[in-house]
């Protein structure tokens, strides 16, 4: 994924601006952060277009590649479906997301205070890292009844784990010099988290955010694979499988199109949001002049 | 001119006995260390890296405990004095928090005291313009060259007004033009607020310079193995560079400082 759209939207230098002349190379920046946006949308343009002319010239039948037109002409007849379910996920996703920040950050923070707590508890949360999720789903679903809790847990699973080992990195990661100074100044255990641990966790906590969200919709996704389709209440991967059972292909591709599009949605969004947080300072979202 | 009879006469301020300190590693950092500074003194530690000039400094602040033998700085046992107030630290790197302005870099030893931004405004400026950095106040780190970073460094361990300044090889990454500047910054700050400060080097130009008194150590075991006296008066400016007097100190000081690193190569 190649889509660097968010970052454009901030202004050049300041004090170059003020001149009366345009500088030479805020027009060559112009050009360079318009280029950003309309190279990748032509990309995209190009590409849909080809696969409509492809299907077309070809006369691919609709249930084995349908074109783009159809797949769009689908997302609009089978819309409040679709939307229903593109709901489902998103709350799954979001909600798995949240419980994972909570949860990772909490016992990030016991982890980073206690060495005997970490060594005790890690092999757990390893195990549950690396024990794929698919495996455990069809359990999870026995033990819990409610599906939709079910597949909370499993997708909560898949983001946690970045989410906790990166805090408690970045927990360990302030400079130790700050340390003495926060000693010297007989900061008390709070002071020192707020003022010191915590803003030097952070751009790890940001790195993990970023990674969880796109673990989180792949967690909701692939649970509700597992679970299968049933009920009423569903989200998007039971529309695949739905498709897939009934050969309505066009309908599948039009779910796909939406869970990637969350999926984008979702990098997106986590991305903005660690440059506006650490964009003044962190060397990973400073944007440095050429 | 700081009257050296005067200073002979200050109080102690500074009072190390017998000082060992062993890490847990079995590194014997620092050996059969006594020390006495006095109020207003000027003291450079000068030696070879290894030789445990900044373990000294830290278990004078209180980082680090001793291992035997006692400490007391300013009638308390180092680390205990009871506002936590006493003492200035300035490190090799400025060490400044990245996420922060000037501004709240230097009122962090206030806030952490507990003043709000209101109470501590006019010590930060103050202490800012101390270092003639009035106006990078919104300024973060990043935006700062080298030099005014550590002025930072320097204006933070001002603003709790100390009595102490523990430098820690403050100025050793710096290019020559520069350190030659913050020298005379710090001087003429030592001078006019009275303040005792003990200054990290291994340059033996810059602790001539500087001090009134050079404690020349050699390493394994780290320990002090000359106290020499600096008698030219104050205030110092680059013109005592030329003098006969600062050759003929650094000439002294150097030789001394020859003798431990001989015994360190005897010793390999
Ligand atoms: N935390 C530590 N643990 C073990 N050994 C240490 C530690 N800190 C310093 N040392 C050792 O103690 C000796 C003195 O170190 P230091 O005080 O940093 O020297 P200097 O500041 O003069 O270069 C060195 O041999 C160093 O390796
Ligand atoms: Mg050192």
């Amino acid at each position: 994924m190649s889509i660097s759209i968010t970052e454009t939207t901030e202004t050049g230098p300041k004090a170059l601006a003020a001149q009366d002349m345009v500088d030479p190379r805020i027009l060559a920046e112009r050009r360079d952060r318009r280029l950003r946006i309309v190279l990748p949308i032509t990309a995209l343009v190009a590409a849909l277009l080809l696969w409509e002319f492809l299907v077309w010239y070809n006369e691919v039948p609709h249930y084995l590649i349908p074109a783009p037109s159809l797949i769009a002409k689908t997302l609009v007849t089978d819309w409040s479906t679709l939307m229903q379910s593109a709901a489902f996920t998103v709350k799954l996703t979001l909600l798995s997301l949240a419980l994972a920040i909570v949860g990772g950050v909490l016992l990030g923070m016991v982890f980073a205070l206690s060495r005997p707590v970490e060594m005790s508890l890690f092999p757990f949360a390893v195990i549950l890292q690396v024990t794929p999720v698919v495996a455990i789903a069809p359990l999870i679903l026995i033990y819990v009844s409610n599906t939709f809790y079910a597949l909370l847990i499993c997708a909560w699973i898949v983001a946690f784990f970045p989410i906790l080992s990166n805090t408690v990195i970045g927990l360990r990661s302030a400079d130790h010099n700050l340390r003495d100074l926060f000693t010297l100044y007989q900061a008390t255990p709070m002071q020192r988290l707020r003022y010191l641990l915590v803003p030097s966790a952070l751009p790890y906590f940001m790195a993990a955010l970023k990674i969880a969200g796109g673990l989180a919709l792949i967690g909701a996704v692939v649970a509700e694979f597992v679970a299968g389709t049933a009920g009423q209440n569903t989200g998007l991967a039971s529309r695949i499988l739905e498709s897939s059972f009934r050969n309505e292909i066009p309908r599948m591709f039009a779910a796909l199109f939406l869970v990637s599009l969350l999926g984008i949605l979702i990098f997106l969004i986590t991305s903005w949001l660690s440059r506006a947080v650490l964009g003044h300072w962190h060397e990973s979202e400073i944007r440095r002049e050429h | 001119m700081t009257n050296f009879s005067r200073l002979e006469e200050a109080p102690v301020l500074i009072d190390m006995k017998d000082v060992d300190k062993q890490f847990g590693n079995g590194t014997v950092a620092v050996k059969d260390m006594s020390l006495t500074i006095r109020d207003g003194e000027f003291v450079s530690f000068l030696g070879p890296s290894g030789c445990g000039k900044s373990t000294a400094l830290k278990m004078i602040s209180g980082l680090l405990s001793v291992s035997r033998g006692a400490i007391t700085v300013n009638g308390h046992m180092a680390g205990q004095s009871p506002d936590g107030n006493d003492i200035g630290f300035v490190f090799q790197e400025a060490t400044l928090m990245p996420w922060a302005t000037v501004f709240e870099n230097v009122f962090l030893p206030l806030k952490l005291h507990g003043l709000t931004r209101r109470d501590a405004r006019e010590r930060v400026e103050e202490a800012l313009a101390m270092v003639g950095l009035s106006n990078f106040a919104k300024s973060y780190p990043r935006e700062l060259s080298g030099g005014m970073k550590m002025r930072v460094s320097i204006a933070r361990a001002m603003v709790t007004k100390p009595k102490m300044l523990l430098m820690d090889e403050p100025f050793a990454a710096l290019d020559e033009m520069t350190r030659a500047n913050l020298n005379d910054q710090v001087l003429s700050l030592w001078e006019r607020h009275g303040l005792t400060v003990i200054f990290v080097t291994h340059s033996v130009f810059e602790s001539v310079y500087l001090s009134s008194r050079v404690v020349v150590m050699a390493a394994r075991p780290g320990r002090v193995v000359h106290d020499i006296p600096q008698v030219t008066g104050y205030p110092r400016t680059s013109d005592y560079r030329l003098t006969p007097e600062y050759v003929e100190s650094c000439r002294r000081v150097s030789a001394a400082l020859e003798g431990t690193m001989d015994h360190v190569d005897i010793n390999h």
